[in-house]
């Protein structure tokens, strides 16, 4: 057998955040919406006081609520916030925009997703169909004054021009490529050395993570290398993309891991609750992230009865008969 | 005589009708799952249901609250990501039919998803695109649902986050969208379709009991009523494929009928 590297990057949550991510950082969230959130890692971000992050999400729910609520966010470029039947539009999100408390850019779900792709392969742009006659490329979030003072914004939202190899000249949508400082995603399977392996839907993980300079992965099970490169077919991206490795049991609660748990209704329902005014928000932060020094005591409150609710059934992935209510 | 369905019932049963057997949809939640799962049961078996997050065709024994959720993961014939999702849904050989909801609707089908007031500054903000934008661009056709009322259906979209047949007539082409714009919007009084010269919203159809002046009144810009039928109502077997094997639970369906 051939010699490998195999440096360990397993970290505790407080070193990772406290080395990768940095005041200002453009950052991916991996997952989406009520799945795979990187929770644990959104939450140690917050503990730590970290600010200014400029966030880029396709379709995020649960982290980008979470950091956006706690104030450590100044910039979020997405497409999509909300939480499925729990918080059609997130609550903390929509506060933040109505009040003018962030800066925001509006792209579509495929917009976004060319933009990482074009980002993980270092091209400049990329061109799509979609959005043309929009309010999406007419409406800009981010000033062309603003942009032209930033080196982490692109001097155009978007770009419409004909297209040149078409005799039809029919219009066509330029996108910027979107390459993040630090994407943070949450996975089932990683080893010590950083390999990935994400069970169920990928969304836009693995583009998330090859266009980003750095990377944290939490993870639910540390396995050896050795066990994941038996069937390498099933990994997501490979160990030296990676930077830290986090050991997150239950790491995307209140979201759902595919195969291990279920999205947790009644926590998600307290959210809710509790998300809606600034005081009762403000309870919810101590509670659930300012006192709550680490994974095992979170998962202590969560509590055994409700964290048993939401196991996932082995062969389906979720929790059949949850009440979701 | 009392009704003995609810008006969500009818809606996901309308929009189930639209739905061909073959056809290859582009699902969100809500209505829309109940939609196209029910058409799966009833008429359009060979119909396949994707989500934009990348699951492909999963067996959906227990709805999906969103199209995260592990539900969509269960029984696919392929589990994927965003770019795998998009190409199907964009796909030239395939009747990609995709359901949308909005907060506004104009004339022409433009929908709003945005935001209510200034953009910059909004009154309401809602979540945002997702990927309706992108249906609406790249879909075969989208199927629309609406709650009717006046201040949804709008002469003017406040933000125009998905283009629709854009200012009607040849208006799309032009814009270089190869195919695809709004085929029909079920609402919680009818089914509403486009002019096929001036791509101009008229109404098709009127749920039992409702008038098409009904509908005229709860919309805000001139509405042609003129060629406006009935639907059927449910069926027994309509009605029972929904409540007892697409929700039991009623998650989306909400309460039964009084």
């Amino acid at each position: 057998m051939s010699q490998r590297n195999s440096k360990s990057k397993l970290m505790s949550a407080p070193e990772a955040v406290s080395r990768f991510v940095k005041d200002g950082d453009l950052v991916a969230l991996g997952g989406f919406t009520v799945s795979r959130n990187p929770m644990t890692l959104a939450r140690e971000i917050i503990r730590q006081g970290k600010k200014d992050l400029h966030l880029a999400v396709h379709s995020q729910g649960q982290a980008m609520d979470l950091l956006v609520g706690a104030g450590c966010v100044r910039r979020l470029e997405i497409a999509y916030g909300g939480t499925g039947r729990f918080a059609p539009t997130c609550i903390r999100f929509r506060q933040a925009v109505q009040k003018g408390l962030i800066e925001i850019e509006d792209y579509s779900n495929f917009q976004m997703s060319l933009r990482f792709l074009a980002g993980s392969l270092n091209l400049p742009f990329i061109p799509c169909r979609s959005g043309v006659g929009s309010d999406i490329l007419e409406k800009w979030g981010f000033s062309q004054e603003l942009r032209a003072g930033q080196d982490k914004l692109p001097l155009h939202k978007a770009l419409v021009s004909p297209n040149p190899f078409s005799p039809q000249q029919e219009p066509v949508v330029f996108l910027p490529a979107l390459s993040p400082d630090l994407a943070l995603v949450h996975v089932q399977q990683a080893s010590a050395d950083g390999i990935a392996r994400i069970k169920g839907l990928k969304f836009l993980d693995q583009e998330q993570v090859r266009a980003a300079s750095r990377v944290i992965v939490s993870c639910e099970e540390v396995v050896p290398a050795e066990f994941l490169r038996q069937d390498p077919d099933q990994n997501a991206f490979p160990p030296f993309l990676v930077d830290a490795v986090v050991h997150a049991p239950l790491g995307a609660h209140p979201t759902a891991c595919h195969l291990f748990y279920d999205y947790d209704p009644r926590h998600l329902n307290m959210y809710r609750q509790q998300a809606g005014a600034d005081e009762s928000f403000q309870q919810y932060l101590k509670d659930w992230v300012h006192d709550v020094p680490d994974q095992e005591t979170y998962l202590g409150q969560v509590g055994a009865v409700d964290l048993t609710r939401i196991r996932a059934n082995t062969q389906l992935g979720y929790a059949p008969g949850l009440d979701r209510r | 005589m009392n009704p003995t369905y609810t008006n969500k019932e009818m809606m996901a049963l309308a929009a189930g009708r639209l739905v061909g057997d073959g056809d290859i949809l582009f699902a969100g939640t809500g209505l829309s799952m109940l939609a196209a799962t029910v058409a799966k049961r009833i008429h359009a078996p060979e119909a396949v249901v994707f989500f934009e997050t990348g699951g492909i065709d999963p067996a959906l024994d227990e709805l999906p609250l969103a199209v995260a959720d592990p539900r969509v993961m269960s029984g696919t014939s392929l589990n994927s990501g965003l770019i795998e999702a998009f190409a199907i849904l964009a796909h030239r050989r395939l009747r990609t039919i995709s359901f949308l909801g909005a907060a506004q609707i104009d004339a022409f089908g433009n929908i709003n998803s945005t935001c209510l007031g200034d953009y910059q500054r909004p009154k309401v903000r809602f979540p945002g695109s997702g990927g309706a934008c992108d249906a609406m661009s790249l879909a075969h056709a989208v199927i629309l649902f609406m709650q009717h009322e006046r201040k949804r259906f709008v002469e003017k979209l406040d933000y125009q986050t998905s283009p629709g047949w854009l200012t009607g007539g040849n208006a799309r082409q032009e814009a270089g969208f190869q195919r695809g714009g709004p085929m029909a919007v079920v609402t919680n009084l009818g089914v509403l379709r486009f002019d096929e010269q001036t791509k101009r919203m008229y109404l098709d159809e009127c749920f039992p009991g409702v008038t098409p002046q009904e509908v005229a009144d709860n919309t805000s810009f001139a509405l042609d009523i003129s060629r406006a039928g009935q639907s059927a109502p449910p069926s027994q077997a309509e009605l029972t494929a929904l409540r007892e094997q697409v929700d039991p639970q009623r998650l989306i369906l909400g309460p039964l009928p009084a």
